[in-house]
């Protein structure tokens, strides 16, 4: 019985996004088929890594994850520019934590001066996410928008309860967003026609299903991701073929097998926390990870060497 | 090819009667041919026909076991592509290399490192499964005192060499333990699948490619060896993606015979780099291998390497669950917050990592609803005061703390005021419905 390679078919294409402004864009999605699955599809475009830089100092990151950053990580300019220029990253995602109200509580205007501030620093495309509250967000983005006009910003996190001022925010200053939905293919794909009926491109949209680390619910968001991009490409679904956005860094270095140091029976604690950063990365670009949301520059460095190696 | 459902259903008995837990025969014909029924549940069916038809009826992807009694690992018989559509049943096994060419310093440090890269998670023992045993010397006599040492670890063995004089001096000292041989090749098979049968050993079959391996399964399976391996060649991140994926492809979709078997790989014939060598077993996790052998498993790699296995191998039709009770977290004493929530594993890990980030020693009470998450097990009619009520009286809580004070879940805030009816003693605060609210929360909390 001679042995016939068994090509699939797929009838659906990922839509391609383009982040950045006049001169600095890259553009992520236009898969025809599952992830590195060169032998029935090209994959014109290298997933990207976009590196995390908060706007005030993180007073919890562990020593392992924050000693590459040490001289930094109270200046998000110097920081974004050190990710950019040392360690390689595509992408700068700015978080805006200062903006919580259960914390810092700063205003607006005053965090848009932050991401104008780095915006014109750094040369990469930038992703701003707020602080993950939903009423605050959606002030936040609307100025952050204002100030970034035309730079192709992705804005997020966009949700069920708040992605109407973003999304107008993104459709008046021409910007892409982020949308998060709760690991659920259903409601990532409700996400997506809200969006879009308010009047925003499709092509202007990267899905965000929920970061999740190693041991920590990755098979569940891996799987989504799977089930998404079959969606998009064999059954041809248009509200699913956006690029995904996998935010996993801070939920990796928020395992205690990440961080914890005073566990010998564990092995060296850095190895184990870059490996544990890496290998969360490698799970989610097998699963369709189109842009991924990272911390530690050694598992930055290492992810990139994996694509190399994928894509060559 | 394998027979289609219709192609069945005329050697059945065509009774009708149900016996087998199908309604009719033709269904049940339509289920063995998808290889999602067993034959034997029907009670009719002539020895004959069983014979005849155990060939549609056996899984797509074959059995394999590998070694003996209590640490022996089944791996193959995988009914998807992804796991979503069912589940992946048989974990792979995680193999570490010794080879004959190194000191015996560096042979005695990996084996007692698979012995102790151990760790329990989540109720479950996670650990290496086998030890692989290579002869680059071309010794009998070198290899035969390797493996014998290799048995010391009570492993099973995989034997890799491509010599069939030195693969049957090993044999004369473990066969009876079924180590795995490996390889045949194209210049040995004779040689090599006359050992598999004689000592009932499962065997690698290895090939350049996957036409070349499609034909040598062929060969070898006519000489009456069934338990297989495959080795199409390939060793890079890239390459094994591909081969692995055809394989299962062609096992599952095609009824591809010759490639219905478990995947071996080889991250330790790719990469140098520690890093690049477990996440090449990592992707190995994902996408179809039975066995994994890798040059070292430090603790550092080894728990990723388990726990990535873990959750690859989770059903995803089952939530995980934890056990029902009282969980300390740092070290909470009688004036410490007690929260309560589900025994949703994830709903648990992500509860308890912001209580420890906030470094606000607390108990968190977990109670069983069947490894649902707050909403859902409310929505159920699981996570309710009535049946909250009791389970707070019995889990113990009243012992460990002088206050009575208990938080739930923002997102069950509605149950607070029939909570306190019935646990009268009891003060019910609404905590944050979010856990990233949890460590703000607890720094403001009071009895």
């Amino acid at each position: 019985m001679a042995f016939q390679a068994p090509i699939d078919t797929y009838q659906g294409k990922i839509r391609e996004v383009i982040m950045g402004g006049e001169s600095n864009q890259i553009t992520v999605g236009g898969e025809i088929a599952m992830p590195f699955h060169f032998f029935e599809g090209e994959m014109s475009r290298k997933p990207v890594i976009a590196m995390e830089v908060y706007d005030v100092a993180p007073d919890n990151w562990s020593s392992a994850v924050a000693k590459p950053f040490r001289d930094v990580l109270s200046d998000p300019v110097v920081w974004a520019k050190k990710c950019q220029d040392e360690f390689g990253a595509d992408m700068i995602c700015l978080r805006l934590v200062s903006t919580d109200p259960n914390g810092e509580n700063r205003d607006p205007a005053e965090a848009a001066e932050t991401v104008k501030a780095v915006l014109e620093a750094i040369s990469v495309p930038l992703c701003v996410y707020g602080s993950g509250n939903i009423e605050k967000d959606g002030e936040v983005l609307k100025k952050v928008a204002e100030v970034t006009e035309g730079q192709r910003v992705i804005l997020g996190p966009s949700q069920e309860d708040n992605y109407k001022p973003i999304t107008a925010a993104a459709i008046g200053y021409k910007h892409n967003v982020s949308g998060l939905s709760p690991i659920d293919v259903n409601m990532a794909k409700q996400l997506n026609i809200l969006m879009t009926q308010l009047g925003l491109e499709a092509d202007r949209l990267v899905m965000d299903p929920s970061g999740a680390a190693l041991g920590y619910g990755l098979e569940y968001v891996y799987s989504i991701m799977e089930r998404l991009r079959l969606a998009a490409l064999q059954q041809n679904d248009e509200m699913t073929q956006m690029p995904i956005l996998c935010d996993f860094g801070r939920e990796v270095w928020k395992a205690k097998e990440a961080k914890t140091e005073d566990e010998p029976s564990w092995g060296d604690p850095e190895k184990r926390g870059i490996l544990w950063e890496f290998m969360t990365a490698a799970s989610m670009l097998i699963a369709g990870g189109d842009v991924l949301v990272m911390r530690h520059p050694e598992a930055v460095k290492l992810t990139k060497k994996f694509i190399e190696e994928l894509m060559s | 090819m394998a027979l289609t459902g219709l192609d069945i259903y005329k050697k059945l008995p065509q009774k009708n009667c149900g016996e087998c837990g199908i309604p009719t025969c033709l269904a049940f014909a339509m289920k063995l041919a998808a290889g999602q029924a067993q034959l034997e549940a029907c009670p009719y069916v002539s020895e004959e026909t069983k014979t005849e038809l155990s060939e549609a009826s056996a899984p797509p992807i074959r059995l394999v076991t590998i070694g003996t009694g209590d640490k022996a690992i089944k791996i193959g018989e995988e009914a998807v592509l992804f796991r979503h559509e069912k589940t992946f049943y048989n974990q792979p096994g995680l193999a570490v290399l010794v080879d004959d060419g190194m000191s015996d310093a560096e042979i005695d440090g990996k084996l007692a490192q698979i012995k102790n890269s151990q760790f329990e998670r989540v109720g479950q023992l996670l650990r290496a499964d086998l030890v692989a045993v290579k002869s680059s010397s071309n010794d009998a006599g070198r290899f035969t005192e390797l493996v014998k040492k290799a048995m010391g670890t009570e492993f099973p063995l995989v034997l890799i060499t491509d010599n069939s004089e030195v693969m049957k001096a090993a044999l004369l000292v473990c066969a009876q333990s079924k180590p795995l041989l490996c390889a045949a090749n194209e210049n040995n098979f004779e040689q090599m699948a006359n050992l598999a049968k004689e000592n009932n050993c499962p065997l690698v079959v290895a090939a350049k490619d996957l036409n070349a391996l499609s034909e040598l399964v062929e060969k070898i399976t006519a000489q009456g060896v069934k338990d297989l391996v495959l080795d199409s060649g390939s060793r890079s991140i890239k390459d094994s993606l591909k081969d692995a994926t055809f394989i299962r492809r062609a096992a599952l979709k095609k009824k591809f015979k010759p490639l219905g078997y478990p995947i071996i790989a080889f991250p330790c014939e790719a990469y140098d780099d520690p890093y690049m060598e477990a996440v090449a077993a990592a992707v190995s996790i994902m996408k179809y291998a039975g066995v994994i052998v890798v040059k070292d498993l430090e603790p550092w790699r080894a728990l990723p390497l388990y726990v990535l296995r873990q959750n690859i191998y989770t059903d995803p039709q089952k939530p995980m669950q934890i056990d029902e009770g009282i969980y300390p977290i740092g070290e909470p004493d009688e004036n410490s917050p007690v929260l309560l929530t589900t025994n949703f594993s994830l709903t648990y890990f992500t509860v308890s990592g912001e209580v420890e980030a906030s470094k606000v020693p607390c108990w968190i009470c977990i109670m069983d609803v069947e490894g649902l998450s707050v909403l859902t097990a409310w929505a159920a009619g699981k996570f309710i005061p009535e049946n909250i009520g009791p389970f707070m009286k019995r889990c113990g809580i009243t012992d460990k703390v002088s206050h009575r004070k208990v938080s739930i879940p923002g997102y069950v805030a509605q149950i607070s005021g029939e909570l306190e009816d019935e646990l009268p003693d009891w003060v019910v605060e609404v905590g944050p419905r979010e856990a990233g609210d949890i460590p703000s929360y607890l720094k403001n909390w009071s009895n």
